[in-house]
């Protein structure tokens, strides 16, 4: 940040630069989806369950169909002649387009209308009478599996209970035995509650299908326009080639706009209907209450060490709540994410966990909120038991940390549930957090603070991330292998564009991603126009979610420029009648080795891949490359958080003072989108440690539906991040690149709760610290905060 | 119904049902799709614009009882070409990733500013409290409205001739006159 003043204004290549997208933005003429108007564009509202669980008896939509303004009511059982009233899931179950036997959560879709404007739409929805017979709703996810626990999904053939699946990971004789042999032993359960992504901008579409060529055109607030393309082939068994999506700007994603929800298919199925535009945006409301959560982690961990402080191994038994349909957003083969990674940063000799995941009448989802795939849970979990272990050894944390990080000459490292990690100098980063934050002093502090009876607390955590899926051998959502394309194409005038398979939703990749090829061609990023988001115009890949868009696609973009850029050689070599091999390169030009004089620009040579120039034998004219990048692992970003907090002790106030953050993601693109990355995502710590959660009171009423009662953080609650970086390279990324996107906020959570804690002197109490769940954690009666019971 | 504003020194007017929300005058009526609409209980401030020269939330205000009343849209910040400082500041110092929160930012900073040219930190927080941010975390949305203060346009030495031909010289003091 300090070299804000000497950066050029645009770097040829990596470093500092405004980003070329803000010109629209900060004059109002961002394009997101409510913004689409198109001639005789209908509006649809969705109505949806009012109760959590019961038997839909009768829908009588005469009234709202009589409405004036009223041009289709679609209802489930329409959609159920149509074979259209179930899509498969994200995950290998079903989920219902609009209910036709029963609705499973409130908030479910029931029917659909159409009108000719918003207003008349939601009008008509107040004019359709729905019975219901109301059952018995399944809330906690800890009775989910009791007897006598009401069916939820008695839709599948067979199904008397309410369980999806179980899965483990890594070794559970050798755990036990190094559980069986271990000194000091600490249990601890933990919820990490469930919360919601909440982008600024809800979920919504344009649908428009054309009755003449049979093309269906599909603006769509989506993170992986590609993948959608191909399900709505899948779903809707419309021709993949008459389907094109486009993905304008989004206003914030964070995981919340992966999946496809019923309302897209809805806003098509209105224009197939009416032959019309639809346009379908969801409110607020909706948008918390349906569309996809995250977390919901029901967790029992143990944590084995010595006597002084050497951790051995690692348990856990987590119960997941996936609400009424299984449609969680993550690899095939991986039904609990990548939470096996909750060994975290530390060398144990054994772990053990296993997941089990449950249905409840609650929304489905589970993977969102910039979780890198359940490494959020992991976190968590590793770094509060951390924590716990400190408080039973009596020892400082970052001391105890400290022993027990992974050395840098152990990496590759082989966790021992099976992750490879590339690369990392723990040690390094976790000591210049300290040193930012000017650890021994805060201690010092704090203790003269205790002496007045102040409450003041610091909290560490140290995280280990896994990003960047495929590999796609490994890897692959409904049968879709996670590699992805990318063109890359030099103009004659020696411009260039680039086409990616990944959309933004705020991450800056009009820039970055012309930074990377700047970087390979050197062509200055501002004469490098960046196409993405619309499937008629740029190649097949699975789109931006689990950090994935540097590493996977950073990489197609670096591969692609670097076979332009051997292309270009040739060219020149053709230009300069000398052999490639004697040609070398500087940033943006060739040149005959030894007499650097003499030489080609890409611009020169672009003009002349266009031109009359006689090429070798087998070489094509033109000066463009494509890539499919399959990544050979998994990147490995990883930090050391410091959160310094103030408690009030008389209302369990807390402020948080301090936040350091030292993150390591390999080297920058553009450092100042890297830290505005890390910002967002330690707010997002703050906000869950603090206010977020999604309860929900035991007839299964939401209690999180309105930003009124899902608080996220404001200006307020958020301190001026102190950021700090280490830099280590993946060794298996062309450009040693890792991906940050989610780092802070995986990390952030465990520091701002040991913060809390230590302030308060408690071992433990569940998220989000609420002055109630303070004050109540300092009398020793903590709160469930995933329901409203005591 | 009937209603006529000026919006963005033009007289617009329109035939609206009595219960529309401003924003949605804005947005769906007239176009100006800078503003924007993210909550359902005026909570999120995407939707925040100027009435009559102060910062409102126009999913809290009907589209009639703008009527006769001054509007100012993001997409006014822009003079001859030349960006706001404040749309400047939050480009040099990245206030801005999604860009969904940004032009509901953008107007209550340009209010602040115009009314405190030299805002604390805690003066920027306290201003835009009321509007959510999920991408940036604040903290280079404040450092760009302290960048708008640190470069304050260079102000015109006469009212401008649109301005003063529409009768809307803004009552504010001299030095401000040229920001809007
Ligand atoms: S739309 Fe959220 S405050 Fe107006
Ligand atoms: S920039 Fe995305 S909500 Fe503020």
């Amino acid at each position: 940040m300090t070299t804000v003043e000497e950066a050029p204004a645009v770097p040829m290549g990596f470093g500092r630069m405004t980003r070329k997208e803000d010109a629209r933005f900060v004059r109002g003429r961002g394009n997101y989806v409510d913004d689409i108007v198109l001639p005789g564009m209908l509006h649809g509202a969705v109505l949806r369950a009012s109760l959590p669980h019961a038997r839909i008896t009768r829908i009588d939509t005469s009234a709202a169909e009589a409405h004036p303004k009223v041009r289709a009511v679609i209802t489930g059982s329409m959609l159920e002649d149509l074979n259209l009233a179930w899509m498969p899931s994200l995950s290998h179950d079903v989920v219902p387009v609009l209910a036709t036997d029963k609705v499973r959560f409130q908030g479910q879709e029931v029917a659909f209308v159409v009108a000719d404007d918003r207003y008349a739409a939601r009008d008509a929805l107040e004019l359709i009478e729905v019975d219901y017979e109301p059952l018995p709703p399944v809330i906690d996810a800890r009775q989910a599996m009791a007897p006598g626990a009401s069916v939820i999904r008695d839709d599948i053939d067979g199904k008397t209970d309410n369980h999806i699946f179980d899965w483990e990971a890594g070794d559970r004789a050798s755990t036990d035995a190094a559980f069986a042999a271990a000194e000091v032993v600490v249990a601890q359960d933990m919820v990490y509650p469930r919360v919601h992504p909440a982008p600024m901008e809800t979920c919504g579409a344009v649908a428009d299908m054309d009755k003449v060529s049979g093309k269906l055109t599909m603006w769509s607030t989506t993170q992986a326009p590609h993948a959608h393309r191909t399900l709505y082939a899948l779903v809707a068994g419309l021709p993949e080639h008459k389907i094109r999506v486009v993905s304008p700007d989004i206003g914030g994603g964070f995981g919340n706009k992966v999946g496809i929800y019923p309302g897209y298919v809805l806003a098509i199925v209105g224009s197939i209907v009416t032959g019309k535009p639809v346009k379908w945006m969801e409110d607020r409301s909706e948008n918390l209450m349906s569309t996809s959560f995250a977390r919901d982690y029901h967790m029992h961990g143990e944590i084995a060490a010595t006597a002084d402080g050497r951790i051995t191994a690692l348990r856990v038994k987590v119960l997941a709540d996936h609400g009424a349909f299984n449609n969680t957003a993550q690899p095939t083969k991986f039904p609990a994410g990548f939470f096996h990674i909750f060994t975290g940063s530390y060398d144990l000799q054994a772990a053990h966990c296993e997941v089990s995941g449950v249905y409840t009448n609650k929304a489905p989802g589970g993977v969102a909120y910039a979780c890198s795939f359940r490494v959020t849970e992991a976190v968590y979990l590793v770094e509060r038991m951390v924590d716990c272990l400190a408080d039973e050894l009596g020892m400082d944390p970052a001391e105890l940390r400290m022993r027990n990080l992974l050395r840098p000459e152990q990496f590759p490292y082989t966790c021992k549930t099976g992750w490879v990690y590339d690369s990392g100098d723990y040690p390094r980063a976790l000591r210049l957090a300290l040193d930012i934050a000017g650890y021994e002093e805060l201690r010092r502090e704090q203790a003269e603070r205790r002496q007045r009876g102040e409450l003041m607390g610091i909290g560490l955590s140290f995280f280990t991330e896994t990003v960047g899926a495929g590999p796609r051998k490994h890897m692959d959502i409904l049968g879709l292998g996670m590699a992805d394309g990318a063109e890359v194409r030099v103009h004659p005038t020696g411009k260039a564009v680039v086409r990616l398979s990944v959309q933004t939703q705020g991450q800056g990749h009009e820039t970055t991603f012309a930074q990377i090829v700047a970087e390979q061609l050197g062509i200055s990023p501002q004469d490098i126009d960046v196409v993405h988001g619309d499937t008629d115009n740029t190649p097949f890949g699975l789109g931006t979610y689990g950090s994935r868009s540097t590493p996977v696609s950073g990489a197609a973009v670096a591969v692609a420029a670097q076979r332009v850029r051997d292309k270009a050689r040739i060219v020149a070599s053709a230009m300069l009648e000398v052999a490639p091999e004697d040609l070398e390169w500087e940033k943006g030009r060739w040149f005959v080795r030894g007499d650097p004089s003499v030489g080609a620009t890409i611009g020169e040579i672009a003009m002349a891949a266009h031109g009359s120039l006689e090429l070798p034998e087998g070489v094509e004219g033109h000066l463009d490359a494509e890539c499919v990048y399959d990544p050979p692992n998994l990147t490995y970003p990883f930090g050391a958080y410091i959160c310094v907090v103030d408690v009030d002790p008389g209302t369990g106030q807390v402020k948080v003072r301090r936040f350091v953050a030292v993150d390591d993601c390999g080297p920058r693109i553009n450092p100042m989108i890297v830290e505005g990355q890390v910002h967002g995502g330690l707010a997002d710590g703050v906000g869950m440690a603090l206010m977020e959660v999604m309860a929900f009171d035991t007839e299964g009423n939401h209690l999180g539906g309105s930003f009124m009662d899902y608080l996220v953080p404001t200006s307020l609650e958020c301190p001026m991040f102190e950021l700090g970086e280490t830099v280590t390279p993946s060794p298996h990324h062309p450009l040693g690149l890792k991906g940050v996107g989610e780092s802070a906020t995986v990390g952030s959570p465990p520091a701002v709760v040991n913060a809390v804690l230590d302030a308060i002197g408690v071992r433990h109490a569940d998220m989000p610290f609420t002055p109630a769940q303070v004050w109540r954690s300092m009398q020793g009666r903590p709160l469930r905060t995933d329901l409203a019971v005591e | 119904m009937q209603v006529a504003m000026t919006v963005n020194g033009r007289p617009v007017h329109g035939e609206i049902e009595p219960r529309m929300l401003l924003v949605h005058f804005v947005r769906d009526q007239l176009g100006l799709t800078g503003t924007h609409w993210g909550c359902d209980t005026s909570n999120c401030g995407t939707c925040v614009l100027w009435m009559d020269g102060e910062p409102v939330k126009s999913c809290t205000v009907l589209a009639a009882m703008a009527h006769g009343h001054e509007i100012r849209t993001v997409e006014d910040l822009e003079r001859d070409g030349e960006l706001d400082p404040v749309q400047q500041g939050f480009v040099e110092q990245h206030g801005l990733q999604c860009g969904f929160c940004t032009p509901g930012m953008m107007m209550t900073a340009r209010w602040l500013l115009d009314h405190n040219p030299h805002p604390s930190e805690a003066e920027i927080r306290e201003a835009i409290s009321g509007q959510i941010c999920r991408c940036t975390g604040y903290a280079n949305i404040v450092r760009a409205i302290q960048w708008a203060a640190e470069h304050p346009r260079v102000e015109p030495e006469t009212v401008p001739e649109a301005f003063a031909a529409a009768g809307q010289a803004p009552e504010r003091s001299g030095e401000e006159v040229g920001v809007r």
